[in-house]
């Protein structure tokens, strides 16, 4: 009898080794950034990179599950183990790369944009961009006065009740709201090229999570259905890899 | 939710607003105030029993006790309620999956600090990493009920201290006389009169703690005022099937009378609780009530 039982507790031991490490992946993400990530009339997570994420997990073979959280408060979540990658239209810039590591980027270098109410608002007066982006730092040191808000909505809404001239984004994320704001919107000046592109966002010692996933995004690179994805979401216009 | 809402685009007027006001993201903000509810439900007894807790440690004539005790009241108040959630909340976790860790996992060897990352063994992960989503939500709550408990015990706790101290001092003295152990002083004389002193603090913690239930969104609990400015931001014709333009004022307002009318039930039933405890008391309301009663 002793003996089964402790045959029964090694094959348990064995199976939860087994399933050690990651057996379910969290994936971490803000939930308002469309087209990128947001929350759907059914009140699920959804967007380019909900779809994106679903299918580099199935090819991983990997179980995943969403989670959102503050845009604020985003990284310091994943470094404590809260959840295991970021999804949520992050760049990958340097000083982020010091805290967190990046896989390869899935959306390529994109340009980030000014928009306003006139063609002619001036991008060296107030300028709104979300707090703790790319954008953000560099308004910051163009020496515009910089109004920082938590969300998305809030810049955007920022502009149309005038507290800020213009506000400063991602041209992917700005370009929907232009078009469906019905000539109440415009984009000011050229676009501006910022940022490696836009990379999911893993701990510095998860090293065999961050190659997981970079090959599972050089495969969706090679066989096209990165791109399919890119344009299905974000249009015709939006930059696609070669 | 009903039947014609299949093709929001062809409706319009009230038929529109119900299928709007039905979707699943509108039931999720209703379900937000269940949420609050519950979350005020748990809190508030619990960050009583903080209070009374710190309250008689601060009272005990044994010095460490009173000085940790007198420690919780002076620290906990003095700091911000927005640094309190942000820091002290991560922290909690880590310090739970710190001592789960050395219990569970003896012979892990990697280092626990790898620069910013905090890496514990996965049987010490709280909770696992296989847990399904409802227990990780669970586990957020039950931490944003600590939190608030905590602070709000701080507060209770000073409320508490000063109430024991109104109790008049012929009373204990009274109770002395008959020879009773300090113990069972607190117990039969102190405790029993002290709530009609101590209602007024604890009614205005009361009012603090239900405005205070927005903090949840700090701790990932998403709760009514998120799904408002979630449900409020103006949305695109691409992405739902019910664009509207930047409608949070309505969301906020609709949440102002919740807290309004909120607020309003609980003055209400904190005036009768304080009726109730006056009578038969040496203070001016007990009296009112003496001479109101033939």
């Amino acid at each position: 009898m002793k003996l089964i039982l402790s045959a029964l507790a090694l094959t348990a031991t064995t199976t939860i080794a087994l399933a050690d490490g990651h057996s379910v992946v969290r994936m971490g993400t803000e939930g308002a950034y469309a087209p990128y990530n947001f929350i759907n009339d059914a009140g699920d997570i959804d967007g380019f990179e909900i779809e994106l994420g679903n299918e580099l997990c199935a090819r991983a073979e990997l179980t995943c599950e969403w989670v959102t959280n503050e845009w604020d408060s985003i990284i310091p979540n994943l470094t404590s183990g809260n959840y295991d990658t970021i999804m949520a239209g992050m760049s990958i810039t340097d000083e982020r790369d010091e805290v967190i590591d990046f896989t390869q980027n899935y959306f390529p270098p994109a340009d980030s944009a000014y928009v306003g109410l006139t063609a002619d608002a001036d991008t060296t007066g107030v300028i709104a961009a979300q707090t703790n982006t790319i954008q953000a730092g560099f308004v910051a040191e163009s020496g515009a006065t910089l109004l920082e808000y938590a969300t998305y909505d809030e810049t955007i809404a920022a502009v149309r009740n005038g507290e800020a001239d213009a506000v400063f984004a991602d041209r992917d994320a700005l370009v929907p709201t232009v078009e469906e704001s019905g000539g109440e919107l415009s984009f000011v000046g050229e676009g501006v090229p910022l940022g490696g592109g836009v990379g999911m966002g893993v701990r510095e010692s998860d090293g065999e999570l961050k190659a997981t996933f970079d090959a599972a995004i050089t495969s969706m690179k090679e066989d096209g259905t990165l791109n399919a994805l890119i344009v299905k979401w974000f249009g015709e216009d939006a930059a696609t890899y070669e | 939710m009903f039947a014609f809402c299949t093709d929001p685009s062809t409706l319009d007027g009230l038929a529109w607003l119900a299928c709007y006001l039905t979707t699943g993201k509108h039931m999720a903000f209703y379900g937000a105030f269940g949420t609050v509810l519950i979350l005020l439900a748990v809190t508030a007894p619990t960050a009583l029993a903080f209070g009374f807790g710190g309250a008689v440690a601060a009272r005990s004539r044994v010095a460490p006790i009173r000085w940790f005790g007198k420690g919780y009241i002076a620290i906990v108040r003095g700091v911000p309620d927005v640094a309190f959630f942000l820091f002290f909340v991560i922290a909690l976790d880590q310090a739970f999956e710190w001592l789960r860790h050395h219990v569970k996992c003896p012979d892990w060897t990697d280092p626990i600090r790898q620069g910013t990352d905090f890496l514990v063994c996965p049987e010490a992960k709280l909770p696992l990493g296989t847990a399904p989503q409802w227990v990780h939500e669970g586990y957020g709550f039950a931490l944003a009920v600590l939190t608030f408990a905590i602070v709000f015990g701080a507060f209770a706790a000073n409320v508490l201290f000063g109430a024991m101290r109104a109790v008049p001092r012929a009373q204990v003295e009274t109770a002395a006389a008959y020879g009773m152990t300090p113990r069972q002083t607190f117990h039969r004389v102190i405790v029993p009169q002290m709530w009609v002193y101590a209602l007024p603090g604890l009614g205005n913690l009361w009012m603090v703690l239900i405005k205070a239930t927005p903090l949840l969104f700090l701790l990932g609990v998403e709760d009514i005022v998120y799904w408002a400015r979630e449900l409020g931001a103006a949305k695109t014709p691409r992405f739902s099937d019910y664009p509207h333009p930047d409608w949070r004022m309505w969301y906020f307002l609709s949440l102002l009378v919740f807290y309004l009318a909120f607020t309003r039930v609980s003055e209400i039933a904190i005036a009768r609780l304080s009726d109730r405890l006056a009578r038969g008391q040496a203070t001016a309301a007990g009296e009112r009530l003496r001479k109101e009663t033939p």
